[in-house]
């Protein structure tokens, strides 16, 4: 007698495990929708149509490496005034400090969070993973405009870049994709 | 219903073959048992979650690091946190709902019996993983009991693993023994016992084993992304590979908020059934109590956020979920109010469960209202991470959910036991408990709004005088509590024979029965009129 409502308890607590799953990919919709959060797209821009020329932004840059990242990335401009829907370019310089080749990942942060819709990039270091020698030093250019519809009230807008170290990562998925063997049990462990 | 009124099982109440010393224990079906059992465990984990405290309190006694290091001071905060509130209020309250839920209902036992015996022995073996965890190279968890990312993925240590599957056995536990609530009071009922001729504590835990279903499997989901974050190359938490940290605090709080109602409702509960017995009155609003509840559990989803205010949310966030967070003091207000309106112009008498009963409205209350000026939102931004988040859910967790298990233990240790316990050592033990439960925490209040922050184990000398206070209190009240446990080891010992109605203001099923309450109990349903 007890067996249908226990049923139907199980299958509401499997799926309020699965609930927990989908608020992954809602997170995710929730804030491009809103363009909450502050993160811009990672995908190509295209070029803008028109520019405005009768307003002008400002874009400053920041970076900051994560936690034992071995990395320095600074703009060579700390601050550009722009105008919406020009294209700009930036140019970083950028240097792997430790004597190991090290892989870099920039995640690029738009603040105020709401303008991370509005601001579209072109070409930026941010899209790949960059591999870097040991004391290498390289030169990296972000291209990008600042969209006409960007709200009025935003006058300034800051781009920050976080570095991440993912050596090890990406060492793992070129360890996978190069062996037919799955054998990465062993090489997860290290 | 024919299981149920088997006439085998008739005339010999007490024993029939089965297994004798710790083999009764261990295999035992009986709803009695298992609630003792989990008594017992609570009453454990509070007395080695306690000792935590108290080394807590000890490194804090004195400005500078005198005691321990700064990785163990970590550890014994989050492994304090973990233990109180999985460990011990929560197994406590299943605990009551065992023994209780079936004798207020008029049911022989818990629908699903042996289902009731896993989900309490599964319990030891998962607080055995977090305690050991704590004498393994590298120490158990120093992330908080929130495990925020990427504390517990990027910067824990690898016995991190051994804190998750703690975890996901915990939440096991929890979800089969509210599985067995919810099927209990749906289906074993007594006849004419209708819906709303539920006791209090049996509606309050009702609604409270529904949130537990709802969100328990979502912190077993949370604590599962961080274990293949942490060694499976996920990257749920890491923005480096995608992630978001600030989504694990959203996946957290979605279960953590609900968590907190889990472990109030069903001290609401308790305080609806102590409050009219020692007040000789029946339970003013009985109806808006149940509707309160339940307002309360569905509005404890819609408020998460309210922890994360400093995450740097939008402001429209920000203002609905401080707006939602105010909205829930309107039924806990009418809780209190009921309470209060119960007791006004009755006959009250002031036993040991009455005395916790009135100390836990006042109390709670001021807990309440520190919790409604955290939700202001402007104002967090100040009290964020201070010692006054610590005042507030310890006067909310110690003298709310703590005190409302006190008083339900004395309340019904006489049917538990057939004895009735010293009062006189339980009234030393309410007046100490009280008077050091507020040295102990009402400070906090102090020393947090004037900026110290939690988690911490050292602090700037302006606090040491407030701080050596604090340990004073948190000593004072550590030491009372094993008072408590030798008046229950006493009052299982012997004393006075309890009647059947312990308590001459009781109502309710369980009262019918002699005192101890025999075996096994409504074998044939009693008619409820």
């Amino acid at each position: 007698m007890h067996s249908a409502l226990l049923k139907k308890l199980i299958i509401a607590c499997l799926a309020m495990f699965a609930f927990a799953f989908a608020l992954v990919p809602l997170y995710d919709v929730f804030c491009q929708v809103t363009g909450l959060n502050g993160k811009p797209s990672l995908e190509v821009a295209k070029a803008s149509s028109r520019v405005d020329e009768n307003r002008l932004v400002d874009v400053s840059f920041t970076t900051h490496a994560q936690q034992g990242a071995p990395f320095d990335v600074s703009a060579e401009q700390f601050k550009v005034t722009v105008k919406p829907g020009e294209v700009t370019k930036v140019a970083f310089s950028a240097a792997n400090l430790s004597q190991q080749a090290r892989v870099m990942q920039a995640i690029p942060s738009v603040s105020p969070g709401i303008a991370s819709k509005y601001l579209h990039k072109m070409a930026c270091f941010c899209f790949n993973q960059q591999p870097m020698k040991a004391g290498e030093k390289q030169d990296f250019e972000l291209m990008f405009y600042v969209d006409t519809a960007l709200p009025s009230e935003i006058e300034e807008l800051t781009l920050s870049y976080t570095l991440f170290d993912i050596t090890e990562q990406s060492q793992q998925v070129a360890l996978e994709a190069s062996q037919d063997e799955p054998t990465s049990m062993e090489t997860s462990d290290e | 219903m024919s299981s149920i009124v088997n006439p085998h099982d008739h005339g010999h109440d007490d024993h029939h073959g089965a297994p004798s010393g710790f083999k009764r224990w261990l295999f035992t079906t009986n709803h009695k048992d298992i609630g003792s059992l989990y008594l017992i465990f609570a009453l454990a984990m509070f007395i080695i979650g306690g000792a935590m405290a108290m080394v807590i309190r000890a490194e804090l006694f004195q400005p500078g690091l005198q005691l321990v290091d700064p990785h163990f001071f970590n550890q014994m905060t989050t492994v304090h946190g973990l233990i109180m509130v999985f460990g011990a209020v929560m197994p406590a309250f299943t605990g009551l709902a065992n023994w209780m839920i079936p004798m207020m209902i008029g049911a022989p036992d818990m629908a699903l019996p042996r289902m009731n015996n896993w989900s309490f022995w599964i319990l030891p073996f998962a607080f055995a993983m977090l305690l050991f965890s704590l004498f393994m190279e590298g120490g158990g968890p120093a992330f908080g009991w929130t495990f925020y990312a990427p504390l517990s993925t990027t910067y824990s240590n690898d016995n991190t693993a051994l804190f998750v599957f703690a975890v996901h056995i915990m939440g096991i536990s929890s979800i089969m023994g509210a599985i067995n609530v919810v099927v209990t009071i749906v289906n074993l009922r007594a006849p004419g016992m209708t819906w709303m001729k539920l006791p209090l504590f049996v509606w309050t835990w009702l609604i409270t084993a529904f949130l537990l279903i709802a969100v328990m499997p979502v912190l077993a989901g949370a604590v599962t992304m961080v274990l293949t974050d942490k060694y499976f190359g996920t990257s749920f938490f890491d923005a480096a590979g995608g992630g978001d940290p600030v989504m694990f605090q959203h996946i957290f709080w979605f279960f953590g908020h609900p968590e907190v109602y889990i472990m109030i409702l069903p001290a609401f509960g308790v305080i609806s059934t102590i409050v009219p017995t020692f007040s000789h009155k029946k339970l003013f609003g009985y109806a808006s109590m149940v509707y309160a509840t339940a307002s309360i559990a569905l509005l404890s989803f819609v408020v998460w956020a309210h922890h994360m205010f400093t995450t740097g949310m939008p402001l429209a966030g920000e203002l609905f979920f401080m707006y939602a967070t105010m909205l829930i003091s309107v039924p806990t207000g009418v809780k209190v109010f009921n309470w209060v309106a119960t007791m006004w112009r009755g006959a009250i008498s002031f036993e040991v469960p009455m005395l916790f009963s009135i100390a836990f409205i006042v109390l709670f209350t001021l807990g309440g209202f520190s919790g409604l000026m955290l939700a202001i939102t402007p104002a967090d931004f100040q009290y964020h991470d201070t010692y006054f988040v610590v005042a507030h859910f310890h006067y909310v967790l110690v003298t709310g959910a703590v005190f409302s298990i006190m008083a339900a233990a004395y309340y019904w240790l006489p049917k538990w036991t057939g004895h009735m316990f010293n009062e006189t050592l339980a009234k030393w033990h309410f007046w100490l408990s009280l008077i050091s439960v507020n040295v102990l925490f009402f400070p906090m209040h102090f020393v947090g709004l004037a900026g110290m922050p939690r988690r911490i184990p050292d602090y700037a000398l302006q606090f040491a005088d407030f701080n050596a206070i604090i340990s004073i209190g948190g000593f004072a009240f550590g030491l009372s509590q094993l008072l408590f446990v030798y008046v229950v080891y006493r009052c299982v010992k012997g004393g006075d024979a309890a009647p059947a109605k312990v308590w001459d203001g009781a109502e309710g099923l369980e009262w019918e029965v002699p005192s101890p309450a025999p075996y096994h109990t409504f074998s044939t349903p009693p008619e409820i009129k």
